[in-house]
């Protein structure tokens, strides 16, 4: 229906993914933005940092987590499960692919293809959530909130203590690197892990492994977008929205949670995997609450429930850490530079030497001031507050007012 | 990371009862928990806070009383005083200084959320527990803050168990403080206090200052968690305030579960039980089976059991649902 996007006459159209063609329009280009963001620099007005290894590591960063966010989306956004385990499924699952993925040697390794282990991390730590889901059904509410914080912590003595498998508490060991084999032959098919040439361009390994993690983004998008528009996704939001409620219309309460803590997990445990090969090498300690916490965070700053949410969240989360560190190594450019106003501004906030006073100190463990990790966390947690008491709907709440906005203009309702 | 803040609390007991000996530091472990419950649930009932920046009270708390008995020496530096009293002048001041931070805090940070549904209030919280750990690690630094306690080391050897001198200690401050506020919860205020509990504007509407008494259960709260941070800061267990301090009250946690969020009686019950039960699991579990930290665990273990045979805790009430 041209010019009228809310005019809906039929039950699919209320229900298509991309209702309207500016929709379409809109994503399709997104997509080949970010497809064609490591070959940036041959590209005219494209930002051109984006192309560079560090900036491809980051945006890897946003896709993996982002798979993450989708699957603690679902459970706690979608279905209103809050789960703060979801740090231990993410372990379980990378420990899965470490375990069916890693060449033999020392700590236990199958050295089996990609295609067995990826899969594997998903399939494993589903069961595992569907095994703990009946104890967690019968919690309700914060009660089940502090019962997936003691999996947390009884996940991280597991990690610390199968030395075999995680290579023991602060030690860790290699994650299986992308390399697509059809079985365990020599030279892989496709070689995400390291720089080769492709369709003409140089490709570095970062870029590499954006792309891998940007299909399976695209995947696990389209497959939590999918999962809400059907029977089991409205059973979700029903008993979100009130579990009695959707208990005397028939929802099968117990199933669909149950359902929900499983997919959930294959999501954390996809997740998990990834971030681990993707990082390289990991310690049983990442798996900690704070993981938990941070993604807790990322759905709430994105907008709970919403999948474009989920996504916006990890984008924020992920890349302000990287745009705080610009600031201040800019600041601290200033102040090396030159006198001015700005200079002395700039001196206030950033200390570069011991004895500089600043708030923020750009030589770790020297002086009062905070570091830039620091200042990062009080950000991070201030975010959340600001968030949850300004805008609970989130970043997904922001961009709805922009875009009622501009669809009653001129009028203000 | 774990702490094992039992391992570190177990006296060498040669000649003595095992079983004694793990007895008294399983209690010893447990009165910390048990205040860090009681403060937790005092906050929950009174506020209907879920307050997961616990840890973080405490480990301030237990900063701010370091700060004040060491760099800032007082009252030791007008006054000659002995050591016990003097000590405890700064912890009082300690005290009231923390009992500020949590007026303020509640102040600042959720008096905005008051009438949201619980879990976005407990996000916040979650937030003001990284801003307040960040921020506290960054002064404590790499080296532990001593605490300057007047008992230091000294034991006490009761013939079958030894104890020290800061359990004793613990021990005494804190049944005076359980009384303390089972006395409060029979005053005037206290009553207003389980008004508010009960149903907030209907205890407005009684002329109950309501705001009043979200100030005074933080600031119960956060004296509580202080002197359990204090207390979780001393020989036997700690030289001082790491910043890991916060983990106590992770590990109190599954005594609030235990006894059920809304119950005081339940987190002193609670937090006795889970102490005894981690320091007797770290007794006698030592077989290489259950490798390194299992007594850690064991609080959570005996959580996820409760919850499953009574998903609202031991002295938990059931929440009514209704379409």
């Amino acid at each position: 229906m041209r010019g009228r996007p809310h005019l809906h006459t039929s039950y699919s159209s209320d229900q298509a993914l991309m209702p309207t063609t500016t929709k379409k329009v809109v994503l399709a280009i997104f997509l080949v933005l970010a497809a064609l963001a490591p070959i940036a620099s041959s590209i005219p007005f494209y930002p051109d940092f984006l192309g560079h290894n560090d900036w491809m590591k980051i945006l890897s960063h946003v896709a993996v987590f982002g798979i993450g966010a989708l699957g603690i989306n679902l459970l706690t956004g979608v279905a209103g499960q809050v789960s703060l385990g979801h740090a231990f499924f993410m372990g379980l699952g990378a420990y899965v692919a470490v375990v069916f993925g890693s060449p033999p040697g020392d700590l236990w390794g199958l050295g089996l293809p990609m295609w067995i282990w990826l899969p594997m991390a998903g399939i494993i730590p589903a069961i595992v959530g569907l095994l703990v889901g009946p104890a967690a059904v019968r919690v309700r509410g914060l009660y089940l909130a502090f019962a997936t914080l003691g999996l947390v912590f009884i996940g991280e003595w597991a990690w610390r203590n199968l030395k075999f498998v995680t290579g023991g508490a602060f030690a860790g060991r290699r994650f299986p690197d992308f390399q697509w084999r059809v079985w365990k032959e020599e030279t892989p098919v496709v070689d995400f892990a390291s720089d080769g040439v492709w369709l003409g361009f140089e490709i570095s390994e970062e870029a590499k492994v954006y792309l891998l993690m940007l299909g399976f983004l695209v995947v696990a998008t389209l497959v939590a977008k999918n999962l809400q528009r059907t029977r089991t996704g409205r059973a979700f939001q029903a008993i979100r929205d009130r579990d009695i409620a959707a208990e005397i219309m028939g929802v099968d309460e117990f199933r669909y949670k149950l359902t929900a803590f499983g997919i959930s997990s294959a999501y954390a445990g996809v997740a998990g995997a990834l971030f681990a090969s993707f990082v390289g090498r990991q310690i049983p300690e990442t798996w900690d609450l704070f993981l938990s916490v941070e993604f807790i965070a990322i759905i709430l700053i994105g907008g709970a429930g919403t999948v474009s949410g989920a996504l916006m969240g990890t984008a924020f989360v992920i890349v302000l850490p990287r745009l705080v560190q610009d600031f201040t190594e800019w600041l601290s450019g200033i102040i090396e530079s030159g006198e001015g106003t700005l200079a002395k501004v700039a001196d206030v906030v950033v200390a570069i030497s011991p004895d500089d006073g600043g708030v923020i100190n750009t030589i770790p463990g020297v002086g009062p001031g905070l570091s830039v990790f620091q200042l990062n966390q009080i950000l991070f947690g201030l975010l959340i507050i600001l968030f949850m008491i300004f805008e609970p709907l989130g970043l997904y709440g922001i961009w709805l007012r922009i875009r009622n906005y501009w669809k009653g203009w001129p009028f203000t309702y | 990371m774990t702490v094992e803040f039992f391992v570190a609390g177990f006296l060498a007991q040669t000649e003595h009862s095992q079983l004694a000996g793990a007895i008294v530091s399983g209690l010893s472990l447990g009165t910390i928990y048990a205040l860090l419950a009681m403060g937790f649930v005092i906050i929950f009932k009174a506020t209907q806070v879920v307050n997961f920046a616990h840890g973080a009270l405490a480990t301030v708390g237990a900063f701010i009383t370091a700060g004040v008995a060491v760099e800032l020496n007082f009252p030791g530096r007008f006054l000659d005083v002995p050591p016990l009293l003097g000590w405890s002048v700064s912890v009082l001041t300690a005290l009231v200084l923390s009992a500020l931070m949590g007026i303020l805090l509640e102040r600042v940070f959720l008096r905005p959320m008051v009438g949201e549904d619980l879990f976005s209030v407990a996000i916040v919280t979650l937030g003001m527990n990284v801003i307040l750990m960040t921020i506290v690690t960054d002064y404590i630094g790499p080296d532990p803050r001593s605490m300057a306690d007047p008992w230091g080391d000294a034991v006490a050897d009761l013939g079958f168990v030894i104890v020290a001198h800061t359990e004793i200690a613990q021990f005494v401050v804190a049944v005076a403080l359980v009384l303390l506020v089972a006395a409060f919860f029979r005053s005037r205020t206290g009553i207003a206090m389980r008004a508010t509990a009960f149903d907030q504007e209907a205890a407005r509407a009684q002329g109950i200052k309501v705001g009043a008494i979200f100030a005074i259960a933080w600031a119960i709260g956060a004296v509580l968690a202080t002197v359990g941070g204090i207390f979780g800061s001393v020989y036997p267990r700690r030289v001082g305030v790491y910043s890991d301090t916060a983990l106590l009250a992770f590990r109190a946690f599954p005594a609030i579960i235990l006894g059920g969020l809304d119950s005081v009686v339940g987190a002193v019950v609670g937090g006795l039980s889970v102490g005894v039960a981690e320091a007797l699991a770290g007794s006698y579990l030592n077989h290489p089976w259950f490798g390194t930290g299992f007594s850690g665990i064991v609080p959570y273990l005996l959580m996820v059991g409760v919850l499953f045979i009574r998903p609202y805790g031991i002295f938990g009430t059931e929440e009514i649902r209704r379409v």
